[in-house]
């Protein structure tokens, strides 16, 4: 495994991937209903409208409605899968996730697009930041952060078929796409290396998983082995993974489009602090909230940029 | 088919249940439970079509959702009444490693119980997504929800309710306890509902109203609802009820929403409730 050798297919937005993993699910699982508050269009999902319209809940703009909605389909079989921005998805409904999902168990999928600051020129508002933190702290809730359309589409796939409450992370804006078309690749709560290396473990999740390979290959022309990680299912996490690479590199740098607080990053440097103790640094977002912006304006001026990733890892490497 | 009256006799030992499990731990709400008693007791032994062999999914057959979790000790006493499990678990109702939580919960496997509640305002919208999930399986068996008339203060409630009259969702039969207190006071003063059947209607539901605390009336009145299920509307029952109906000390009054009776109060109550089953 190399950086060198991984392929941009084409740039699609990671929603797109979503839109089209619920359509092909959609008529491969017949108990998967997508509800939506209001927002079928940025969702990608109107090719599931179309051929299954009895199986599409319109639940206008009430997003606790929508989540209680959601519970209830699980009684009696249902595979919901609740479908708008990641801001509404959680801090707006958090009470209704914990009691009437995560609390009693239900098998609802919380698929969620126009997560962090790549969601752009809306601002603050909508650039929720705080949202893996909100569901892993949820005790029972599986939380995926697909990287590309391919990943995405394979995870809005793959959840139906895995029982119990899921949040499911994506973005907005179109991203490269370099993951295998037929998401083979993907395995719930398995993480994925795409690269090899002894000085330095990369550990991102999301977005932030192309920019962290546009560093390592940088990395790698300035002689640093890198072994880079996507650890697309935050939680539960692949702990064997982390320890397995931190134990070779002894030091790590996690990448995410997220706050640093509660993010990708605590949840690594808990494994490290438990299990291996060695350096970290983080990229995130510094207990910010966004603003408005172009998406990569907005990732280099909050510090989540390609140079900020090669910056971080040398800084680790030289408090080995 | 009961009587009547043997479903008031029911009534009396399910209060006194209630009475006993809240002042065994001196905790729990016997209120809203004394005043919901009669309601759950008809729907329990009268109205629904169930199985007690239970299974999470419930399917063909009428399946209840309860919103105003807080009104727990009355509900685990129906159903273990019912036969959902045995009796003798009563007496475990807020202890530690209990299925009977201080609210009710999926998580420790009680049967009869599809859903937590306690955080007010969520029961609505799950007992709709229900009835969605029997509309779609084709399974013609009823939806029931009960919530308190306090709970209507959360606006997920008004989310539920615009939903509900716009899907047509005509499988469910909402009942909203309107005792006309809440924890606070009454709710005329606390937030006042005012006309609530205009609000209803005004949201296209079919409304029956009821006398929550009259067997009679009751019966009459869900029997009635099921015959206005299946018309394109959602059926909401507003029942009136007495918060701490059966005990006279209690009733009508917010004050023993959250209060365990003591011995002597205890004693004074259960006097007033016969013992027509056997305590658990």
């Amino acid at each position: 495994m190399n950086l060198k050798d991984i392929q941009v297919l084409n740039e699609k937005e990671t929603r797109a991937g979503f839109g089209e993993g619920a359509y092909e699910i959609g008529k491969e699982n017949k108990d998967v209903v997508i509800l939506t508050a209001d927002l079928a269009g940025s969702m990608k999902i109107a090719p599931f409208i179309k051929e299954f319209p009895e199986r599409f809940v319109q639940c206008g703009i009430a997003e606790a409605n929508m989540i209680g909605i959601a519970a209830g389909l699980t009684v009696g079989g249902k595979i919901p899968y609740t479908t708008t921005f990641a801001n509404f998805s959680t801090g707006r409904v958090y009470d209704q996730i914990r009691q009437s999902v995560a609390y009693s168990n239900k098998n609802v999928k919380i698929c969620a697009s126009h997560a962090g600051l790549t969601l752009g020129e809306d601002g603050a508002t909508h650039q929720i930041l705080e949202d893996i933190g909100l569901m892993k702290m949820l005790p029972g809730m599986t939380v995926i952060v697909p990287c590309d359309f391919n990943q995405t589409k394979a995870a809005t796939k793959a959840i139906a078929s895995f029982n119990g409450p899921v949040y499911l992370r994506f973005g907005r804006p179109k991203w490269p796409n370099f993951t295998k078309e037929d998401g083979s690749d993907f395995t719930i709560g398995k993480a994925q290396q795409l690269s090899e290396g002894t000085d330095v473990s990369i550990f991102a999740c999301g977005h932030m998983v192309w920019k962290a390979i546009e560093a390592g290959k940088i990395l790698e022309e300035k002689g640093i082995s890198v072994e880079l990680i996507n650890i697309h299912t935050i939680k539960p996490l692949d702990v064997d993974a982390v320890i397995q690479s931190i134990s070779k590199t002894k030091c790590a740098v996690t990448v995410e489009e997220h706050n640093i607080i509660g993010g990708l990053g605590d949840s690594i440097a808990q494994v490290a602090a438990k299990h291996f103790p060695i350096p970290i640094e983080y990229i995130g977002t510094l207990d910010t909230f966004g603003e408005s912006g172009k998406p990569n304006e907005l990732l280099t001026k909050y510090g989540l940029d390609t140079p900020n990733i090669i910056t971080a890892v040398e800084k680790v490497i030289s408090r080995k | 088919m009961l009587t009547n009256n043997e479903l008031k006799n029911i009534a009396s030992q399910v209060r006194r249940d209630i009475l006993r499990m809240v002042h065994a731990v001196q905790s729990g709400h016997p209120g809203g439970s004394l005043g919901c008693t009669d309601f759950l007791t008809a729907l329990y032994f009268h109205t629904m079509h169930y199985s007690t062999n239970f299974t999470m999914d419930g399917l063909n057959e009428d399946i209840f959702f309860l919103s105003n979790g807080h009104i727990s000790p009355l509900f685990y006493s129906v159903l273990a009444r019912a036969g959902y499990f045995d009796i003798k678990e009563l007496a475990t109702f807020r202890k530690l490693n209990s299925r009977l939580q201080g609210h009710p919960t999926t998580h420790e496997h009680l049967p009869g119980i599809r859903m937590a509640s306690g955080s007010l305002g969520q029961g609505l919208s799950v007992a709709i997504g229900a009835a969605l999930a029997k509309k779609l399986n084709g399974d013609n068996h009823l939806v029931f929800s009960l919530c308190g008339d306090g709970e209507l203060d959360e606006g997920q409630n008004w989310e539920a309710i615009m939903f509900a009259a716009h899907h047509t969702v005509d499988n469910l039969i909402a009942t909203i306890d309107w005792n006309g207190q809440q924890i606070d006071g009454p709710t005329n003063h606390v937030m006042g509902l005012d006309n609530l059947k205009a609000k209803f209607e005004a949201f296209n539901w079919t409304v029956i109203e009821m006398n929550g605390n009259d067997m009679d009336e009751l019966i009459a009145g869900l029997d009635k609802a099921k015959t206005l299920t299946g018309k394109g509307k959602p059926i909401c029952i507003l029942m009136k009820t007495e918060m701490g109906k059966g005990v006279d000390f209690m009733e009508g009054s917010h004050e023993w929403h959250g209060i365990a009776p003591n011995d002597e109060q205890l004693k004074k109550a259960l006097a007033q409730l016969p013992e027509t089953l056997g305590d658990y």
